[in-house]
């Protein structure tokens, strides 16, 4: 077992040369770099019988990891966005659902957006029980993905510490982990000692300025590789039949009678009527195409890694009120996430201050740190909710759907929304898990407010 | 980061403001005569265009005055700074795909 392991590990190192990098990393690798000599035939499962088998030709003949098909004039079901959230719906919309004839049309490169860009944490210690519900869905199928698809998306269970830095915070903190535990997930909470016990890293000697008074640590949170999640899906939901075409943007969106006919492409016109939007700080605009409105607000949220060393720190944590996350990347890398820029922005760049807080907060808590060097910052888009929660959801177009609103915490979510948003697509009703995130809640008021609830502040 | 021209006392820092939101949103007179749709919609719905925004702005570090701005959300490039109350200035649409 631990030799498969190793293998596997091993395979993926060599397949996934870059773990972090949102510019250039991810379609080399995702759509060339194994493809090359692509052989037909070969039994597409990954196992260390394929690899063995490889070895003898020196890696060169791996087939495709998926196909990158011409677009059909019509399919079943067509979902925008070819992140992880787009390329879940899909493996879902196929493997629950049994509908093979969909399509995902991503306008850049699969995964190029928000899924290669966050700070890869995953955790399910929501307050209020409609997130805590579809987050630990999302855990529970974290737990068994890799196996699910045949792939390893590196799901690391290292443990999740959300710091606090006042009485306030610890308050906040025993409450949200007795709300976690009544809904049955994993949490406790820790005193100052345990958090340098479970983290030594940790400065905890003078109290400093962000003096460490205890945390909320959750076990089975941690970290997955955010890459190797969108390849794993759309490697699975390809082998189920779905076409995934990259560089296609949509240009428009056809609605007739209230009901939604099909989109047109930079590559044609396609038939369809069932679309699901799921393009994260775009989604305005593609519900603009299609005629509605959404409460969402873009913004950048940004993200840092420093150069590569060895193995630091051992698990992540989190600083909501400093707005700071730390972790460290199998590469080596400290991997930091930081707040969003207060005003509405399209560059995925994020503001200097911003960065500039959130290292001095890193500094402050890990002085073992100050003298890291960075080396790569960027941003991702994300859309903001007024209550911090996602919107999966049926639209006032007929066959439109959208899932959209992660705000700054989507990646911990990606197969839980895609599990609950294909559902939504295939039976045009929502599943009970996702009913409550409905775009109509802030006509009723059934908001669910997550800001600063939800182990962060937003 | 933003270098904003306040009206009041010059350039300064985007850290020395706070920001508003979308500009030119009016209160409704009557809000007991509104729909729960119509009320949400003044509530929650809020322009997000990629693109030319209008956009409101206070130097909280500074004058605590408000103010209006004109910017581009792609390029993050300030086109006009104009008093509350004024009627937005006539300036060319900007919009990216």
């Amino acid at each position: 077992m631990r030799l498969k392991r190793w293998f596997k590990a091993a395979l993926h190192r060599r397949v996934a040369a870059d773990t972090i990098q949102p510019e250039t990393g991810i379609g080399r690798c995702g759509t060339t770099g194994w493809s090359e000599g692509a052989a037909t035939g070969m039994n597409k499962r990954y196992s260390i019988f394929s690899l063995a088998r490889n070895a003898f030709s020196r890696h060169e003949n791996w087939q495709e990891a998926w196909r990158s098909p011409t677009p059909k004039p019509r399919y079943d079901a067509v979902i925008i966005g070819g992140g992880g959230h787009g390329l879940a719906t899909a493996y879902y919309l196929a493997k629950q659902h049994g509908m093979t004839n969909i399509a995902v049309l991503e306008r850049g490169w699969l995964g190029g957006g928000n899924t290669g860009r966050n700070t890869t944490i995953v955790r399910s210690n929501y307050l209020w029980d409609e997130s805590a519900a579809l987050y630990e869905q999302a855990m529970k199928l974290w737990e068994g993905l890799s196996r699910e698809l045949n792939y390893n998306v590196m799901f690391s269970q290292r443990g999740v510490l959300n710091l606090a830095h006042n009485l306030h915070d610890l308050r906040e903190i025993q409450r949200r982990v007795n709300a976690n535990r009544l809904n049955g997930i994993d949490g406790e909470v820790l005193d100052a000692q345990q958090v340098k016990d479970f983290c030594p890293a940790i400065d905890l000697r003078a109290g400093g300025r962000y003096p460490v008074l205890g945390a909320s640590l959750q076990r089975r949170g941690g970290t997955a590789r955010h890459d190797a999640v969108a390849w794993g899906y759309a490697r699975a939901a390809d082998a189920l039949g779905v076409d995934i075409i990259q560089e296609c943007p949509v240009q428009g969106i056809r609605v007739a009678d209230g009901k939604v006919q099909g989109v047109e492409t930079a590559r044609g016109y396609i038939e369809t009527n069932k679309l699901g939007i799921v393009v994260a700080g775009h989604s305005s605009l593609l519900a603009e195409m299609a005629g509605f409105r959404l409460p969402v607000q873009s913004v950048p949220l940004q993200a840092l890694v420093s150069e590569p060393v060895k193995p630091a720190i051992n698990c992540v944590v989190m600083s909501g009120a400093v707005h700071a996350y730390i972790s460290q990347s199998d590469k080596g890398e400290l991997v930091i996430g930081a707040g969003v820029d207060k005003y509405v922005g399209y560059g995925q760049r994020g503001s200097q201050p911003v960065t500039e807080e959130t290292v001095a907060a890193i500094c402050e808590m890990f002085p073992i740190f100050r003298r890291m060097r960075m080396m790569r910052q960027w941003g991702g888009i994300v859309d903001v909710c007024p209550d911090a929660s996602p919107i999966i959801s049926k639209t006032p177009v007929e066959g439109i759907y959208i899932n959209c609103g992660w705000g700054t915490g989507g990646f911990k979510a990606t197969p839980g929304s895609g599990w609950a948003f294909a559902h939504t697509v295939a039976r045009n009703e929502p599943h009970p898990l996702n009913a409550p995130f409905t775009l109509d809640r802030y006509r009723t008021g059934y908001l669910i407010d997550e800001h600063g609830a939800a182990a962060v502040a937003h | 980061m933003l270098l904003i021209d306040c009206p009041h006392c010059g350039p300064r820092s985007e850290t020395e403001f706070s920001y508003g939101g979308e500009a030119h949103i009016a209160r409704p007179l009557d809000p007991a005569a509104l729909s729960d749709a119509e009320w949400a919609d003044y509530v929650f719905l809020r322009d997000n265009p990629k693109g030319l925004i209008r956009e409101r702005w206070m130097h909280a570090h500074g004058c605590r005055r408000w103010f209006n701005v004109a910017r581009d959300t792609v390029t993050y490039e300030i086109l006009t700074v104009y008093p509350m109350g004024a009627e937005p200035p006539d300036l060319p649409e900007r919009r990216y795909p």
